[in-house]
């Protein structure tokens, strides 16, 4: 097996693109268990976690650029008021151990259904920057998650940045699991309040193949919401949380029922809804 | 400089709070575990597992992989020299499945090779034919249908017929019960290195929880006599019963044998969780009968275990679960049945509670309902009823050592409850933890309690005992040295402390050594069933005590007195006549003093065809109140305290005692909310720690603690083994709480969340 160190991003483009197979490895928390578990053999590695770009993080009025190296612990450090529910998401991932490894494209690359910064980036629209050796290409997250692990990065592509909207409203992460940390989400919901958009996105993870936008509920949602004043009735919250459960398309494993993945996801949405917007009752 | 004065008292005597000289080393990840050791040109060995719970081997064609470059021995049940079977109690297990498998993970090869990964490709090149068959996977099927295994498929039938059996009460309550499968998910896998030896045996570093029990299974199926088979003690890490079963040793020693070589073998994660037996599943039918007043009148129970494939100690832990099957409480009448059968499910046996605890969570739900059906406080009802020294078991057994019920319970609900619910508490430790779902509004707190009891040391007649070494010296600093010798498997429950306890309690100032447990001194038994404080301790005690008496005669000889005016004092020989005193030293310049000792306990009985004897030593009670929060709507659950009053007897090192309380709770929690293994047809569906999960530091309790210190009578210092209670109610009284914070029946542990949130 052979390992390439590379500290810029053209060495590291470089040598994914040397080695036809090579793989990539940032964190390691994904790759090392596939590899512990005989699932994956890799022949030739490009190690990232030298190349100084892929760490780095850019906020402006306008958009939050996140290097793909970003661990899921400077996620948290650095954009919890930037853009909160990708902060919030990231401190519910794993340990400490893995949350100072794992990184957020690592979690976009495996594109497990439970993989926690993916509701969030479906929610806040993320596109995604790839480079290789024939270029630079710019893909929306929807496109590039196709199904359970699986991706639209061809070989020899770097994922190099993750571009988000910043926060322009409230942003909530909720995630359940069957214990109270390092655990895997039987289902999570993001929720995404674009106050000057007057538009509501919702992300829903672990309930369908790749991140689910239940966009029947965030039409309606957005459509109840005073937006002057911020509030929304009782009613609404329910309805919206049944356009949730609708939306879902989860399967039943040794995790947890469809049924309940259904149920919890939609309770999520409805308490990310009302720790959002005030709630009432008339 | 101010200076205080500290009361004088030797670091290590009985009572005080003494840390595991391990303990340090084992964080700093120093200590050397069993998967830690290595020889000069070992071999690593690999089994190959059958993938099918059920299944007829047509045949096995191992030569694929005797081709791989690098491999050295492949065997098959053919290449077992002796007992082609294994096991605990009945030899029922095949070393090497032969023409059947049983259960998903039964080995059916092991190789040998020069690395690691070697082995694994080599044993991945073995071809087997199956033929696969429908696995019998409902223990009720199992209980009538046909015979799974030549010695058919009940393991024990234990009926215990108490009183008037057709005794009727004016209160009755009935209840169907269910516990899942949990597993010991000890963090060392299971791991040991063989190695041949000169006269044609093998020495075994193992990792285990009895080293004779597994050198005479292990000798017996290499066809060589026990005095060939050397087992040493190699670093353990965590058993909680999972260990007593052999799992690779015997396959160890047969390659070390057939290839000349070293070999060392490490299970992997999921392997492990194949590789051992785990706590039996129970379903349980209950019905109570109490007089209006609330006194007990009857106790009727079924008790169906399923016992996997295998018997391992099914038939001692359903004579556990029929005997404490009605709880820590006076019980005239009963009509119990305990079953254990064979299934295709993964075996089952020894775990922390063994059998105590799945019947805990039946009985104590029996009483919450009966405390409803009589309109009565659940705490008054128990108390009411709770043993007492000289009441008579359902067994017939009348307790004669302590039995403080009345005062575990007392203690446990005596503590201050937590702060209630309100804002303050952190999003955190609030149920859903890290993943912050819950807002106070969507939560509501639950208390309840429970309360166990369960035996110590082994039951039923078994001769119980322990052979212990002891040798004198000055040491090479011309101090006294006493080296103890004993087979006693240290896995975490603390011995290593309590010798140098004991030896210093006894002989007074020594450098205490404790030598390697090995197979070279008599057996200690089973570091199980909360018994070596009692039966190690108490053969540590007793050969210090012989070496007292040897002492003082020493001292009598160089006096040229007789013994008779002497008396050990404080670490000395005292001549009362004189005052002379002679210490240790003195006495031990005229050469080493060498004792050794076999300590016994008082002999138990079996039980008669009713369930009748005295089948027990001593018991342990303990109650637990948990306090727990629930979010209804989630169906997630924090527990928030533990508050327990505990029997011990007496606490030789409460530090000790507080982690195995602390550490006990954690795993009776894990039990109720979140720890099992899921099958599906046989097949396990979470042998791994990302789907089996066992709590985390966000999931444990606090934990307030009251030793109820009664020394026991009999028992050395008057200690009752401490490490199975803890796991016993802890669990049963957590799924009160959430009973009591739902209104939900939630018959089964552990709770899912779909059971509390489909249904809230
Ligand atoms: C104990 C444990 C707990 C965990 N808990 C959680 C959890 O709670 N939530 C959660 O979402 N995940 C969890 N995970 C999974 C894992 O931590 C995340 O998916 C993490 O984001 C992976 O990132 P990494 O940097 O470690 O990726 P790696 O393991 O290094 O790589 C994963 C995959 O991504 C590819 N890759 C990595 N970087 C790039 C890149 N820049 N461009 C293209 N491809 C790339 C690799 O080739 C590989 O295929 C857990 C893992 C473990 C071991």
């Amino acid at each position: 097996m052979s390992v390439a160190w590379p500290t810029r991003l053209d060495e590291a483009v470089d040598a994914a693109a040397a080695t036809p197979g090579a793989t990539l490895l940032a964190g390691g928390t994904d790759l090392a268990v596939e590899v512990n578990a005989g699932r994956r053999r890799p022949v030739a590695v490009v190690a990232l976690r030298r190349v100084r770009e892929l760490g780095e993080v850019q906020i402006t009025p306008a958009e939050v650029v996140l290097g793909a190296g970003m661990t899921f612990s400077a996620i948290a450090a650095e954009l919890a008021a930037a853009v909160p529910a990708l902060a919030a998401a990231a401190r519910t991932v794993g340990s400490p151990q893995i949350r100072n490894a794992g990184t957020v494209g690592g979690n976009i690359a495996t594109a497990s259904p439970a993989g926690d910064t993916l509701p969030v980036l479906a929610a806040l629209d993320a596109s995604v920057e790839l480079s290789s050796t024939a270029g630079t290409r710019t893909v929306p997250l929807r496109e590039l998650i196709t199904g359970v692990k699986c991706t639209a990065i061809r070989p020899g592509e770097v994922l190099v940045r993750v571009r988000v909207p910043p926060a322009r409203g409230a942003q909530q992460f909720l995630k359940v699991g069957t214990r109270n940390a390092m655990v895997i989400a039987l289902a999570s919901a993001a929720l995404v309040v674009d106050e000057e958009r007057r538009t509501v996105a919702c992300g829903l993870g672990s309930v369908g193949p790749v991140p689910v936008r239940p966009v029947e509920a965030e039409a309606f949602i957005a459509g109840e919401i005073d937006w002057g004043r911020l509030t929304v009735p009782e009613a609404a919250v329910a309805r919206f949380a049944e356009l949730v459960a609708g939306a879902a398309r989860p399967i039943t494993d040794h995790r947890a029922t469809a049924e309940y993945r259904r149920h919890a996801v939609a309770v999520l949405a409805g308490r990310a809804l009302r720790r959002s917007i005030d709630v009432i009752s008339a | 400089m101010g200076s205080s004065t500290v009361a004088v008292r030797r670091p290590s005597d009985i009572g005080a709070d003494i840390r595991r000289p391990d303990g340090v080393p084992k964080v700093q990840g120093a200590f050397v575990y069993s998967s830690d050791l290595s020889a000069e040109g070992m071999l690593f060995a690999k089994t190959l597992r059958s993938p099918h719970p059920h299944a007829r081997i047509v045949s096995v064609d191992v030569a694929g992989a005797l081709a791989v470059p690098g491999v050295r021995a492949v065997l098959t049940a053919s290449d077992v020299p002796g007992s082609p079977t294994f096991g605990l109690e009945h030899r029922d297990q095949p070393v090497f499945a032969g023409d059947v498998v049983r259960y998903q993970g039964e080995p059916v090869a092991a190789v040998a090779a020069d690395d690691p990964a070697t082995a694994v490709a080599a044993a991945a090149a073995i071809d087997v034919t199956y033929e696969v068959l429908e696995p019998v996977v409902d223990p009720e099927a199992a209980l009538v249908g046909p015979a799974l295994h030549p010695d058919g498929n009940v393991f024990r039938h234990l009926a215990i017929r108490h009183g008037t059996t057709d005794a009727c009460g004016e209160v009755v309550v009935e209840g169907i019960y269910e516990v899942g499968m949990q597993d010991q998910a000890f963090m060392g896998p299971e791991s040991g290195l063989a190695v041949p030896a000169d006269d044609g045996g093998v020495r075994l570093h193992i990792a285990t929880q009895w080293l004779h029990v597994d050198r005479d299974q292990i000798a017996a199926c290499l066809g060589l006599p026990p005095e060939l088979v050397h087992l040493t003690l190699a670093g353990v890490g965590g058993a909680f019963g999972g260990r007593e079963d052999v799992s690779l040793q015997i396959h160890l020693c047969l390659l070390a044998l057939r290839t000349g070589r070293p070999v060392k073998m490490v299970y992997s994660r999921d392997e492990s969780f194949l590789g051992h037996v785990h706590r039996h599943p129970a379903r349980m039918w209950y019905r109570h009968h109490a007089t209006r007043a609330g006194d007990l009148v009857k106790v009727e129970a079924r008790v169906l275990l399923d016992g996997g494939a295998y018997a391992s100690s099914s038939g001692a832990v359903v004579a556990n679960a029929a005997c404490f099957a009605p709880g820590p409480y006076r019980v005239p009448n009963a009509v119990i049945d305990g079953y254990a059968v064979r299934t295709h499910n993964p075996p089952c046996g020894a775990m922390r509670g063994f059998g105590a605890v799945q019947v805990c969570f039946a009985h104590e739900a029996q009483m919450d309902k009966l405390a409803v059906a009589l309109g009565m406080d659940p705490v008054e009802l128990r108390l009411r009823n709770a043993l007492r020294t000289g009441d008579r078991l359902v067994t017939g057994q009348v307790i004669t050592g302590t039995a403080p019920v009345a005062e575990v319970i007392r203690a446990a609900v005596a503590h201050p409850l937590p702060p209630s619910l309100s804002d303050k508490l952190p999003m955190m430790a609030r149920p859903g933890g890290a993943g912050m779902t819950a807002d106070v509004a969507d939560l509501r707190r639950g208390l309840g309690l429970a309360v166990g009891f369960k035996n110590i040391c082994f039951s039923e007649g078994f001769d119980d005992s322990v052979a212990a070494r002891l040798r004198l010296e000055l040491g090479a600093s011309g101090s006294p040295v006493a080296t103890v010798h004993v087979a006693t498997a240290e896995v975490g429950q603390g011995f290593v402390t309590l010798v140098e306890q004991i030896a210093s309690e006894e002989l007074g100032l020594v450098d205490v050594v404790l030598a390697d447990a090995d197979t070279g001194v008599g057996s200690a038994g089973s570091t199980s069933a909360s018994r070596q404080t009692w039966m190690s301790g108490g053969a540590v005690k007793q050969v210090c005590e012989q070496a007292r008496g040897v002492l003082v005669e020493r001292a009598a000889g160089l006096w040229g007195c007789t013994a008779a005016g002497l008396v050990w004092s404080d670490g000395e020989v005292v001549r009362e006549a004189t005052a002379q005193r002679m210490d240790l030293a003195e006495i031990l310049a005229g050469g080493p003093v060498e004792e050794r000792c076999v300590h016994r306990h008082r002999q138990t009985t079996p039980l008669d065809a009713d369930g009748q004897g005295d089948a027990h030593l001593s018991f342990m009670f303990v109650a637990h109140r948990a306090v727990v929060d629930v979010d209804p709507g989630l169906g997630l659950v924090r527990v928030v305290q533990v508050a327990t009053g505990q029997d011990v007897g007496r606490a030789l090192n409460p530090l000790q005692v507080t982690g195995q309380i602390e550490g006990g709770i954690a795993q009776g929690v894990g039990l109720a909310v979140m720890e099992e293994i899921v099958l599906d047809g046989g097949q396990v569906r979470n042998p791994s720690f990302t789907d089996y999960l066992i709590p985390t530091a966000l999931d444990s309790p606090d934990v307030a603690i009251t030793l109820i210190e009664e020394p026991e009578p009999g028992a050395p210092y008057g200690a009752k083994g401490v490490g199975e209670p803890p796991a016993i109610s802890s669990g049963p009284a957590v799924l009160a709480a959430i009973r009591d914070a739902t209104g939900l029946e939630l018959p089964r542990a552990p709770v899912r969340p779909d059971d509390i949130a489909l249904r809230a």
